[in-house]
């Protein structure tokens, strides 16, 4: 799992939070802090990716996660190039390798990949040419690290001490590669408690054995939680295999004002976006004062160039709020 | 000219009560003596055989040609020579070729090429439902004139149950043995690994137990209420072992077989998303893997499978869950089988009973004899040899294994099967 690693411990590629030191995942939220800075001036562009080419691969569609990694290339003064592939050439059936050769001609310096395969950054990273750099911007149901690391960033923010926190993290945990890695993530940050709620249906089994506290009964799962982080249930997922329907999942797993008041009294709420608003998340939750699922949005930027800034061997300068 | 005298060999035939330094004179479709007079050797090409083990040709009760219907991967030729080298003198075509053998035309085809390919000998199972599908009997007792050894579902999940109860049923009144692979149709069915606690992590859909047990338990009962003659193959479960033994102990006229990389292998070694461990059966976890090692050693599994599947480069040039799963097993077959003996897991004798004996008594074909006049049977092995088992010299055209860079014991000099023989 070290293939993520240069020999002197930086990140050569950003694949998965599995193995990635402690260190530098508090390196990587204490970069983003200072790099969010720069939001708020007039000019927020910084110089230090100048003439880097930044390459982003999707072969899923998004177009959210898709524009913050280009806004993150574009305000470090990378190129960017953004190629959908979910239409292009796979579909024709070229194969996935054929694909990154012929990328790989226009010479880039990184490749932001999203794909529908678990694992897939990693095969990517492991044929990638020398000198091109892998960020898994979601793999499968296997890990989407900067989300995760935004996620503990925008935690930080309001609680820094995670060893005090009770985190819930409530929905399609089976399905979620923000689930895994924000699991991960938690677990390398200490934190307090450690629980995921769902059906069994959606509930990958071994969790307890990491240590994560399983509820199948929201009420049990949330009740004086620091931090609830809501999953997007997908459509799919309705349709009767998984759960019987849309309504019986918002009454027992849904985020009413009235489930949040057995959680702490200045606990936040998270949605990794994009939300179905009364599938798993009440409207009034989701707009109300104990959520930061905007705010998220803002940090994914700045997790991001982050990211981007120390696997292209970036100094990224202390820079102080304005 | 052509007769081949091996000299000083250990023989090894535990059902012949072989167990000595013996010499063979044969030629090719014949053995022309057992320790034959001084004198007998004239004109005859003579092995020495010191150090050396005589034993009778292994036999794969499961190995994938991909002739017909993926000859862009391996065919027949390539891999029943392959297989011969390797010191296999028997293979077995499981039915879910493409099309499937579900018809005299398909078998003949197979055997037709098999025999032009000078390797190993072919047999074929042929599909137990008419393109192993889930609405009609196969013609059975046709497949069986057109020389197949066996009917059986290998590789195909049958859903309908009463459509399988009939087809046991007709299979035991033509007194045909049938060959099962237990894998539910609907459990585990878009899984990719076994669904544990590194599935859970990596984020790979899973293959429970369940999709195991639950058909094991149901083809034990159609089994047994239809009185038919059953092999189970590529067990991947404890539980599942120990209702094979439960079944036995009953006497049920059943028997079962396990494939290498289950053996050795265990669910972490999918890790990091290694495609080439990406295998169906999955590899499972580590006290799964002890109890079908435990079962080899008892006898509970009677046979050691290849399970041979040969992929082209591109077929696992993909992220994990798409690769195609399977592994080259032919290459490594022996090496793993002596690994065995190495590791004090079997001794000699039940390794030859698991890898080469007890598969012929479940095809039905004849131990090999050494006497006069018998068909040459049998591989003359260096069991100190030892070699890194690397993709690039891999006789089969399929390179896929998860067993690259092991080190393996053991190197065929002389394999021998009918009239056809291979002389390092």
């Amino acid at each position: 799992m070290n293939l993520q690693l240069t020999p002197e411990g930086r990140l050569k590629h950003l694949l998965t939070i599995d193995g990635l030191p402690r260190h530098l995942l508090i390196e990587l939220l204490d970069t983003a802090q200072s790099l969010s800075n720069i939001a708020l001036r007039a000019n927020k562009k910084l110089p230090l990716l100048r003439g880097r080419t930044v390459m982003n691969l999707f072969f899923e569609a998004s177009t959210r996660t898709r524009t913050t990694f280009a806004l993150a290339a574009e305000r470090l003064s990378a190129d960017v190039v953004n190629i959908d592939v979910s239409t292009s050439s796979t579909s024709k059936g070229e194969s996935l390798l054929d694909t990154l050769a012929t990328l790989h001609a226009m010479h880039c310096d990184m490749f932001v990949v999203r794909h529908a395969d678990s694992g897939a950054a990693h095969f990517i990273a492991e044929h990638a040419p020398e000198g091109v750099s892998v960020l898994n911007a979601g793999d499968g149901r296997h890990a989407h690290p900067t989300q995760a690391l935004l996620d503990v960033y925008t935690i930080r923010r309001h609680k820094p001490d995670f060893s005090a926190l009770t985190v819930a993290i409530v929905g399609d945990v089976m399905h979620s590669r923000v689930a895994r890695s924000e699991l991960l993530a938690l677990g390398t940050l200490r934190v307090g408690e450690l629980r995921v709620v769902g059906p069994r249906t959606l509930i990958p089994p071994g969790l307890e054995e990491m240590g994560v506290r399983v509820c199948t009964d929201m009420a049990e799962g949330v009740a004086g939680a620091d931090v609830i982080i809501m999953l997007r249930l997908q459509r799919e997922r309705m349709r009767g295999a998984f759960l019987p329907s849309e309504g019986e999942y918002y009454r027992r797993y849904g985020l009413t004002p009235e489930r949040l008041k057995l959680a702490k009294p200045d606990c936040i709420v998270m949605h990794p976006g994009p939300m179905n608003r009364g599938v798993e998340i009440a409207s009034e939750v989701a707009d109300g004062p104990h959520s930061v699922i905007l705010e998220q949005v803002s940090n994914g930027l700045a997790v991001r160039m982050a990211v981007m800034a120390h696997i292209l061997g970036a100094q990224v300068p202390v820079m102080e709020a304005a | 000219m052509n007769r081949i005298l091996i000299r000083g060999a250990h023989a090894r035939f535990p059902h012949l009560g072989i167990d000595r330094k013996a010499d063979v004179l044969f030629e090719p479709g014949r053995v022309l003596a057992l320790d034959p007079p001084a004198g007998a050797e004239n004109g005859a090409r003579i092995v020495n055989a010191q150090g050396c083990w005589l034993l009778p040709g292994l036999v794969d009760l499961a190995a994938r040609l991909r002739e017909p219907g993926a000859s862009y991967k391996a065919d027949i030729h390539s891999e029943a020579n392959a297989a011969l080298l390797r010191g296999i003198t028997h293979l077995v075509i499981p039915p879910d070729t493409e099309p499937v053998v579900d018809s005299t035309a398909v078998v003949e085809l197979i055997l037709r090429r098999a025999r032009e390919a000078r390797g190993a000998t072919v047999h074929v199972i042929g599909a137990l439902t008419r393109g192993l599908g889930e609405e009609s009997l196969s013609e059975m007792a046709g497949l069986r004139a057109a020389g197949c050894i066996a009917v059986g579902n290998i590789g195909r999940p049958m859903a309908n149950h009463a459509l399988l109860r009939r087809a046991l049923q007709y299979a035991a009144s033509l007194s045909l043995p049938v060959h099962l692979q237990s894998v539910d149709p609907w459990i585990g069915a878009d899984g990719v690994a076994h669904e544990g606690r590194v599935s859970a992590l990596q984020g790979l859909p899973g293959i429970p137990e369940t999709a195991e047990t639950l058909a094991l338990a149901r083809d034990l009962m159609l089994v047994e209420e239809a009185g038919v003659t059953a092999h189970f193959g590529r067990l991947s479960t404890a539980r599942g072992v120990a209702m094979l033994a439960e079944a036995k102990a009953r006497g049920l006229p059943v028997s079962a077989d396990v494939v290498m990389p289950n053996v050795f292998l265990n669910e972490h070694d999918v890790m990091p998303f290694r495609a080439a461990a990406h295998l169906k059966p999955p590899l499972r976890t580590v006290a799964d893997r002890d109890a079908l090692r435990a079962a080899l050693a008892n006898g509970v599994i009677d046979a050691l499978v290849s399970d041979h599947q040969p992929h082209d480069r591109d077929g696992k040039l993909r992220p994990f869950p798409s690769a195609d799963p399977g592994a080259s097993g032919l290459d490594s077959f022996l090496g793993l089988g002596l690994k065995l003996i190495q590791e004090g897991l079997l001794d000699v004798t039940r390794w030859i009973d698991r890898a080469a004996l007890a598969p012929r008594r479940i095809l039905g074909i004849g131990l090999p004899e050494l006497s006069e006049g018998a068909l040459p049977d049998f591989i003359l092995v260096d069991p100190g040899h030892e070699e890194r088992l690397l993709p690039e010299t891999m006789l089969s055209r399929g390179r896929n294994t998860p067993f690259a860079g092991w080190v393996l014991p053991g190197r065929v000099l002389l394999a021998a099967i009918a009239d056809r023989f291979y002389l390092r």
